[in-house]
């Protein structure tokens, strides 16, 4: 039996073996995927952690310093009102992190259960949903929240509404696809030899085997959300002032790029250090599971 | 093989119904009134009855629906209030850099893609690949604006090689005007080619003719360039049509940053004043682009393997 088998059957080894198994797949990840990890827990902690961190307030003036470049006292130096852009992109990070966290799990959660009971009942409602997930992803994503943006008014709740409506489908195309493969397996079939409900069989079964492929995936869905959010906040769409994203930081720093460079720049580092992190960990678990597989 | 063309152009044509229905509600759905938009004020009610009236928003939404779809076939996308003019007009003018700046950005990502994944494919696991897949992983988490402006940094205003705003048509103006943006937009295209392209060519490495083709003794580029790389032009070639919607959403942002004006200036100058009616025809535009360009992958694709074009035979 594979690595993947023994996590899904709650009813096989005893907790304490299971425990132990658990553990022991954390250790043996890819050393990239544990600096990716590693990457991501330092920029989500310093985005939950900005009111603690942040040296000066994310709108505090300084008058007396505008565009004072990077150094000690101001590590991302300072904007043309003097605000220090350290502390505005740890805040803009808070608020960016939590909308991807947002609009990537819950849709990820739906996807997954509606790509999963399509697969393993297959027929009319199947055909009906692989239509309208073609439909969906067939849609440029940016175009349609930037629409939706357009019906509700610039801001976070655009974004809110926009990215949920499509980002399902390609997690319903996912798990939809595992399924197929998963329910001629042996112990998928065993759950109906048991006489499970097809409920029980669905979700304490086939679920945890469907969510790993998919949880895989979400490291590079919260990357391509992070990017769209950031564009779309550069677009002036975005959070509105007093509030800042990362992307309306850049935009601010547009115009003076020549002679204050690190305003555009360094909250730019940011996002491609959460894409690098982000990159590492997906790549060192479809690895990980790659190589579980063959074993 | 014809059954499989009429049942892919059947399924396109129920994509480009459905978003049909989508841009059509998108209006709909607008909690301001419309009309409010185009008076751009209080007015007198019988006045605002007029313009709904001349909007035939008055109407039931079903005919509306209907008047929706005649007019979309027949190429009238009505007027736009912001601008004034008609809104296929003004599409017809704003087209021309968007579609030179996606294709520009295709060919950089296929320039610079396709070598670099035959490299990587040639020692999987090497430095070589390692070091590609490092750079793909980089450019792929850069924000396109973000490398626009560090581009236009460099480049633009450190360098002074090329102009950092505007837009100037003809093969001599493209190229001045758009290296940067193409470049913006293509390296994170060239990311995804690399990455899909390494893999497939990998699968075809594997297989018994490539092994036939090595025990005659001939050179791993070889093999590659001969035997490998023509089974993966109809791979590159999906990637690229796939990404048709990315790629349009990604000029949105990159003629912002060098103030092309294209389409999608137009787009997002159309939201800040919202001008309805060419969102619409947008967003109505673009996705049809996308099913478009997927479809042409697929009957290519159909035309040129002979697995499927023999299929049924």
């Amino acid at each position: 039996m594979s690595t993947i088998d023994v996590l899904a059957e709650p009813s096989g080894p005893t907790p304490a073996v299971e425990v132990r198994r658990r553990g022991r797949i954390v250790r043996d990840l890819p050393l990239e995927a544990k600096i990716g990890a590693a990457m991501l827990v330092v920029l989500f902690l310093a985005g939950l952690l900005a009111p603690l961190i942040a040296p000066y307030g994310q709108n505090q003036l300084d008058l007396a310093n505008i565009f004072s470049g990077p150094s000690g006292s101001h590590l991302f130096g300072t904007d043309g009102t003097g605000r220090d852009v350290f502390s505005r992109t740890l805040y803009a990070l808070r608020l960016d992190l939590a909308i991807v966290l947002a609009v990537t799990y819950p849709p990820l959660m739906v996807g997954v259960l509606v790509g999963a009971v399509a697969g393993y009942f297959g027929g009319i409602v199947d055909a009906v949903l692989a239509r309208i997930v073609d439909t969906m992803i067939a849609f440029p994503f940016m175009i349609l929240v930037i629409a939706v943006i357009a019906i509700v008014g610039p801001g976070v709740k655009g974004v809110l509404i926009g990215v949920p409506i499509v980002a399902w489908a390609l997690y319903a195309r996912l798990a939809r696809s595992e399924m197929l493969v998963l329910r001629e397996q042996q112990f998928m079939l065993a759950t109906t030899a048991l006489g499970y409900s097809k409920r029980r069989a669905i979700l304490r079964h086939a679920l945890p085997n469907l969510l790993r492929s998919s949880l895989i995936y979400s490291t590079l869905d919260m990357v391509v959300n992070l990017l769209l959010l950031a564009s779309l906040a550069y677009l002036g769409l975005g959070a509105q002032p007093p509030n800042a994203e990362l992307g309306s930081i850049i935009s601010d720093g547009q115009s003076t790029l020549l002679s204050a460079w690190w305003v555009a720049t360094l909250p730019g580092l940011v996002v491609v250090l959460f894409g690098i992190g982000a990159g590492l960990l997906g790549d060192g678990l479809s690895d990980g599971q790659l190589r579980g597989r063959l074993q | 093989m014809l059954n499989y063309l009429v049942r892919r152009i059947a399924l396109a044509v129920v994509v480009l119904f459905g978003l049909l229905v989508a841009t059509f509600f998108i209006i709909h759905l607008v909690p301001g009134d419309p009309v409010r938009a185009v008076l751009q004020g209080p007015a007198p009610p019988a006045v605002v009855a007029q313009v709904r009236h001349e909007l035939g928003l008055d109407e039931p939404i079903l005919t509306q629906f209907g008047h929706y779809i005649s007019n979309t076939f027949q190429g009238h996308f009505g007027t736009s209030f912001a601008l004034g003019a008609s809104v296929a007009s003004i599409i017809g003018q704003r087209l021309g850099p968007s579609a030179a700046l996606i294709g520009y950005a295709m060919l950089i990502a296929v320039l610079i893609g396709v070598p670099l994944a035959i490299w990587a494919a040639l020692r999987p696991h090497g430095w070589v690949d390692t070091a590609i897949r490092v750079a793909t992983t980089v450019s792929f988490a850069m924000p396109a604006f973000w490398l626009g402006l560090m581009l236009a940094l460099i480049f633009g205003l450190d360098l002074g090689w090329f102009p950092v705003a505007g837009y100037s048509g003809g093969v001599g103006g493209i190229l001045r005007t758009l290296t940067l943006p193409a470049l913006a937009l293509g390296l994170a295209l060239s990311a995804v080619v690399v990455r899909t392209l390494r893999s497939s060519l990998l699968e075809v490495l594997q297989s018994e003719y490539i092994e036939a083709a090595r025990s005659r003794g001939l050179r791993d580029l070889r093999v590659v360039s001969k035997h490998a790389l023509r089974n993966s032009v109809m791979n590159t070639l999906t990637i690229l049509t796939v990404n048709v919607g990315f790629l349009i959403g990604g000029t949105v942002v990159i003629e912002q940053v060098f103030q092309i004006p294209g389409l999608g200036t137009l787009l997002v100058s159309s939201v800040v004043k919202r001008d309805y009616q060419m969102i619409q025809a947008l967003a109505l535009l673009a996705g049809t682009a996308v099913v478009l360009a997927s479809l042409a992958a697929d009957i290519a694709q159909a035309f040129l393997d002979p697995r499927v074009r023999l299929a049924g035979r």
